[in-house]
């Protein structure tokens, strides 16, 4: 509710809330003294036009509220601070989940691209050297000849898997300039840059099923609007009972035109992919496009893309 | 001595000797350096407008060929191929109208040109202290432009990693030892641009400390030669950081050393062949180092300018003076230490970080209190409702939206979000658009008269006033908006790719109508501009806005040499309404009365 | 420009606030020369700071010849100082003696300078050899440009600006003071960059 109130995005971590609630305190803060202000500017200016008031006041404002004003708003900028900008920071870059559950990953960061590095069964993750590195086959330089923990490293391009509930602890780092992790619905941000891996954790409480039921919409077809990153959220039939689109599925322009020859013009229809990883930072001509996909699985369907990652190890 | 001086004025005027060259173009009069500051400032101005005209467009409307077609032959396929903008030029542009709009647009505006006038004036001073010095930083000022303006034409275009040019993004575009590419001309121009900026402050402190008049003590300065000594001293001691740091990228750039460049780098498929060792967050701090402060020296001339119409135009002594004049130097003092609130993405600790949001939470403290005083001093006023005033007193809650929202970015949990986000972009432009950029507007129109002795048009300044009061909240309202929904900027397609931004991408539209439309109101002022000063209607006194400042005592336009007598200061600079006198205004050097 | 601008305390100084005009100019100047080597300063300990291994600058600088240069900066600080003090006596030949001395001084240095760096890439060190060799020419190349503006100054003032002595002696004697401070700290920025680039151990 309170990510709508803001215009933020959805919220799928346990720790968003916290940073939303800051966001609105502050926002709050913001509002009650800008319309303060202005009521009284506007009152002022009113009052005090030159046709009302033609001999200006050598003193003017005698009081001293204006200071009891002002400390307020320091003090409330204390409270804000002490109370939950620098304790969140501090539960942030030090509370690292200790659970033996926690999902380790690295994220190694590239003109334009995002390369996701899972430990594997071992849970260890492997040697990389950038003497390795081959843009198509090997883009981080994973030693899978030379050390044994690398041989069943996972690594993906663009594709983070995370299971729900369970923390994530992620090392985020690059291979050439600066770039800025940012997930936006689990309200975490982190600079990637050259030399240094830093840290971050965080505990995502949603399945993307669950995101993308809540981001659905329901579009009257035909329609204008590009609807090919969409899935559809039900199984749509024709008239014979027969599935047009089954659920999950994307709706082509062929598939749209048989539906509606069916009558079906109401479409619920849902993100493909209802998380993204965006590049917050300038990082070149292709900035822009550096687009990561965010996937939060129950465990069942974790473990089976572990499983199917590992398997395409194999061959 | 002064006295002579003075006879040598009318000598001089006798003969007049000068050549054309040595009046209008090399010339060491303060008044002139700061006319020609000003105009090559706004014409800069409005070309930095114009990049960003265009960049609106393709956020508008991305992947659209230009409808303007002899613009897109004119800027060639490798900018735009088939009308459609080219990803590296989007970065061009948006990295040149930063640039642009501070360093060459309104730093040499609000110091350059106001402070190199008014300042003197103000103090009651003939000329700077140094007037050989302030013509070669304009100069200087002008080569640091040209160089900027040059590298658009360079093989690969000018630099392209934006106004921060972090490295190793800007150490490694374009990849090239040459000096004749975006980036090395970039920094360059900076260097030059920096030079010219201390040669400048020095002169401006200089002045301020030595040549005010008999009587003016400190406590009696305008408040506009407060803001621009607290100015000078910023320019004075953060600029060198980056000049060093702009050698230092120079050096990664040219010479091929990594200060900025870890070991292990691999871009585009290869191993950088340098030597490593380097630091990326090194220039990081340097740029900020200087970056912060800088964008007081945007803000404090501004408050400067609007505390001189404000009191002019409520005809009462500001209120708080005395408040004013501590919160602008505590503002100068704690700008020096907040900077890494623009890096708290980097990788910091919690004590590092703790101590940069409780010095950002602090700033914001005077600057509120300069803020209330201007507001309050409004109160018990007789105001007049003319166009310097009018924009004036927009900059009041105009500021205020821009100030206000740099509070959630100065709290470092908020700002996670936040961070790199179009909401950043909205924060800093209300405070330097229709903050700073109002700000000068007004101080345009309060000026021009002992400029030139014309008035600029009353009605078309009325007309560009509201028509820019409504375009540029139209295209900085929205910011805010996008920038919640998570929209990150320096995007070449405005988000469209990005599911985050679907639901906040039609704003893109109404801001670039928006900006278009802030164009045409634009169009009204420079027509009014040069009207005016060919046939605007002049001024019947030397003192047409019935103020108390010196530089209105001086005659219209004020010769070489401004006072035609020693200037002698008698009261503080405010002295409007007093009750008992004879008018409503008691200027500064009025003799008390036996 | 025109002379008939007479700007106050240009050779006096200004009671209250006890200085002559270029007097807090040549300070103020400094103070921002400060934050700019400062700022290399700071460069040089935190690259230092954040790498595992340092060289020894001794190992491949040539510490005699930086002592020897060492020394003429100091000795042309002591002339500078001399050729001022001729001023204040009333002598212009012995400060043209003193002031050409330090010109001397500042083009031995230069010299020595440019041995070494010939070295240098003689034996393939160049900037991008390491961060330290960056470091290294970086903070010495610019502190030779400080040299070398500094005597450009100095020979204006040794040559043609000296004609002023016979007009206005008091601001004269002012310019060479204010150039002298200028000096001295392009003097003692070498002083600091002698030890921390050619002394400090390496780690
Ligand atoms: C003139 C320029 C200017 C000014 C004055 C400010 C003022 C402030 N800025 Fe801003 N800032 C910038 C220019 C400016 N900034 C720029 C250019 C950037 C981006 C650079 C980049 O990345 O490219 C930036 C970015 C920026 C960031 C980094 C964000 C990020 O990248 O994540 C932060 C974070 O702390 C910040 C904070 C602040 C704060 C707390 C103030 C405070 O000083 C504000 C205090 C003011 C107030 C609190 C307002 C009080 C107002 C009133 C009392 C008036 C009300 C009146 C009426 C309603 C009538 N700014
Ligand atoms: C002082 C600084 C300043 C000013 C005034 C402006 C003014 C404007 N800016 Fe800009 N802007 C920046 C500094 C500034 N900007 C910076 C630092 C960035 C970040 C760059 C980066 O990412 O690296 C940025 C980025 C930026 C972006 C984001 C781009 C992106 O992230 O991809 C946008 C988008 O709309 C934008 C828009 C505008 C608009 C519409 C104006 C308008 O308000 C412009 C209004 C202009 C005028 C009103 C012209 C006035 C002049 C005249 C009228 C001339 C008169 C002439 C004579 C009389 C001779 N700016
Ligand atoms: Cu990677 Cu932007
Ligand atoms: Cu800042």
């Amino acid at each position: 509710m309170l990510e709508k109130l803001l215009g933020l995005p959805i919220s799928a971590s346990e720790h968003a809330a916290r940073v939303d609630r800051l966001i609105l305190f502050v926002h709050i803060l913001m509002v009650v003294l800008f319309v303060g202000w202005i009521l009284f500017f506007f009152y002022t200016l009113i009052r005090f036009r030159k046709a009302k008031n033609p001999v200006a006041d050598y003193t003017g404002v005698k009081t001293h509220a204006s200071s009891y004003l002002e400390a307020t708003v320091a003090i409330v900028e204390v409270l804000l601070l002490v109370g939950l900008s620098i304790p969140f920071w501090a539960w942030k870059v030090s509370a690292f989940p200790t659970d033996p559950n926690t999902v380790h990953i690295r994220v190694i960061a590239q003109q334009f691209a995002w390369n996701i590095h899972y430990p594997g069964p071992d849970g260890i993750f492997g040697r990389t050297d950038i003497k390795l590195v081959d843009e198509q086959t090997n883009p981080i330089g994973l030693d899978r000849k030379g050390d044994p923990h690398a041989k069943d490293d996972i690594v993906t391009l663009n594709q983070l898997h995370l299971p729900v509930n369970r923390p994530a602890v992620i090392e985020i780092t690059t291979k050439d300039v600066i770039h800025s992790f940012f997930l936006p619905v689990m309200r975490v941000k982190q600079d990637a840059i050259p030399g240094m891996l830093i840290p971050i954790h965080f505990v995502p409480n949603k399945t993307s099923d669950q995101l993308r039921e809540d981001e659905a919409i329901t579009v009257t077809l035909p329609t204008s609007k590009s609807i090919d990153s969409y899935v559809a959220m039900e199984d749509y039939k024709a008239k014979d009972g027969s599935v047009l689109v089954k659920k999950g599925r994307s709706i082509g322009a062929e598939t749209a035109a048989k539906l509606v020859e069916n009558g079906v013009t109401q479409v619920r229809i849902g993100p493909r992919y209802a998380a993204e990883i965006a590049c917050a930072q300038l990082c070149g001509l292709g900035h822009y496009r550096m687009k990561g996909y965010l996937t939060i699985d129950t465990e069942e369907q974790f473990k089976a893309w572990m499983q199917d990652q590992e398997d395409q190890l194999g061959d | 001595m002064i006295e002579a001086t003075y006879n040598g004025v009318h000598h001089e005027e006798h003969q007049g000797e000068l050549s054309f060259v040595r009046k209008y173009v090399f010339s060491t009069d303060h008044k002139v350096i700061g006319i020609q500051y000003g105009l090559t400032a706004l014409v800069l101005l409005f070309f930095g407008f114009c990049l960003m005209m265009l960049m609106r467009w393709q956020l508008a409307f991305p992947g659209q060929p230009l409808p303007i077609g002899f613009l897109s032959k004119w800027l060639g396929d490798a900018r735009m191929p088939g009308g459609i903008m080219a990803p590296e030029f989007y970065n061009q542009l948006g990295a040149m109208h930063g640039t642009i709009m501070i360093f060459l647009g309104v730093v040499p505006l609000a110091v350059g040109a106001f402070g190199n006038y008014l300042v003197p004036l103000q103090v009651g001073a003939q000329d700077m202290a140094f007037p050989k010095l302030n013509m070669s930083s304009y100069w200087v000022y002008f080569i640091g432009g040209v160089i900027m303006l040059c590298s658009f034409f360079v093989p690969g275009g000018s630099a392209q990693s934006g106004w921060t040019s972090y490295p190793p993004l800007a150490d490694v575009t374009p990849q090239s030892h040459s000096l004749f590419t975006g980036q090395s001309m970039w920094l360059t121009g900076m260097v030059f641009l920096i030079t010219s900026s201390l040669l400048g402050s020095v002169n401006t402190i200089t002045t301020i400390v030595q040549l005010r008049a008999k009587g003016l003590t400190w406590m009696r300065l305008p408040f506009f030669v407060w803001a621009q000594l607290v100015t000078g001293f910023l320019l004075l001691l953060a600029f060198p950081p980056l000049e060093a740091a702009g050698v230092m990228q120079l050096m990664d750039r040219l010479a091929g050393t990594s200060l900025f460049l870890p070991s292990g780098l691999v871009v585009g498929g290869k191993a950088l062949n340098v030597s490593g060792g380097g630091s990326a967050l090194l220039w990081q701090h340097l740029f900020w180092f200087l970056a912060h402060p800088e964008v007081y020296v945007l803000i404090l001339p501004a408050m400067g300018i609007v505390a001189e119409v404000i009191a002019n135009n409520t005809r009462k002594p500001l209120w708080g003076y005395k408040s004013l004049v501590y919160s602008v130097i505590f503002l100068g003092f704690m700008s020096f230490i907040v900077w890494a609130h623009h890096m708290f993405l980097t990788g910091m600790g919690t004590s590092i970080n703790a101590f940069f949001q409780t010095t950002t939470m602090i700033i914001s403290v005077p600057s509120i209190v300069i803020l209330t005083a201007l507001i309050l001093s409004l109160w018990g006023g007789s105001i007049r409702f003319n166009v310097p005033m009018l924009f004036a007193l927009a900059f009041l809650p105009m500021f205020g939206i821009g100030g206000l929202t740099g509070l959630p970015l100065g709290l470092a949990s908020a700002d996670i979000h936040l961070h790199d986000t179009y909401y950043v972009i909205g924060h800093f432009h209300y405070v330097v658009a229709p903050g700073t950029l109002f700000a000068l507007f007004a101080g345009i129109y309060y000026w021009f008269p002992k400029v030139t002795g014309r008035q600029l048009n009353d009605a078309l300044g009325k007309i560009h006033f509201w028509g820019s009061l409504i375009c540029m909240n139209g295209i900085f309202l929205p910011m805010f908006i996008q920038g919640m929904a998570g929209v990150s900027r320096r995007l070449y397609d405005g988000g469209s790719s990005y599911l985050h931004a679907q639901n906040v991408l039609v704003l893109n539209k109404g801001m670039s109508y928006s900006a278009w439309a802030l164009a045409v109101f634009q169009l009204v002022f420079i027509l009014n501009f040069f009207w005016s000063i060919f046939a605007g209607r002049k001024v019947t006194s030397d003192n047409p806005w019935e103020a108390t400042t010196l530089e209105w005592a001086t005659p219209t336009p004020p010769p070489h040499g401004n006072f035609l007598k020693v200037s002698e200061v008698f009261r503080g600079p405010y002295e409007y309404s007093v009750p008992g006198a004879k008018r409503d205004f008691l200027p500064q050097n009025e003799p008390p009365e036996a | 420009m025109s002379a008939a601008i007479e700007i106050p305390y240009n050779s006096t100084e200004r009671p209250d606030t006890g200085l002559y005009n270029a007097k807090l100019g040549v300070w103020l100047f400094l103070s921002s020369e400060v934050m700019l080597f400062g700022a290399l300063f700071s460069t040089y300990v935190l690259l230092r700071t954040g790498s595992e291994t340092w060289e020894h600058g001794a190992q491949f600088l040539n510490v005699p010849l930086a002592t020897i240069n060492t020394l003429v900066l100091i000795i042309s600080s002591v002339t500078m100082v001399m050729s001022w003090a001729s001023l204040k006596m009333g002598s212009l030949g012995k400060f043209r003696l003193y002031l050409g001395l330090t010109i001397l001084c500042g083009a031995i240095f230069l010299v020595i300078k440019g041995f070494e760096y010939a070295h240098k890439f003689e034996v393939g060190l160049y900037p991008s050899t390491s961060t330290f060799m960056a470091l290294y020419f970086t903070m010495t190349g610019l502190h030779g440009l400080h040299v070398i503006g500094g005597m450009i100054v100095n020979s204006y003032l040794w040559g043609p600006g000296s004609r002023m002595w016979q007009t206005d002696p008091q601001r004269f004697t002012n310019r060479i003071e204010v150039a002298g401070l200028y000096w001295h700290f392009v003097d003692l920025v070498w002083i600091f960059l002698f030890p921390t680039l050619y002394l400090l151990p390496g780690k």
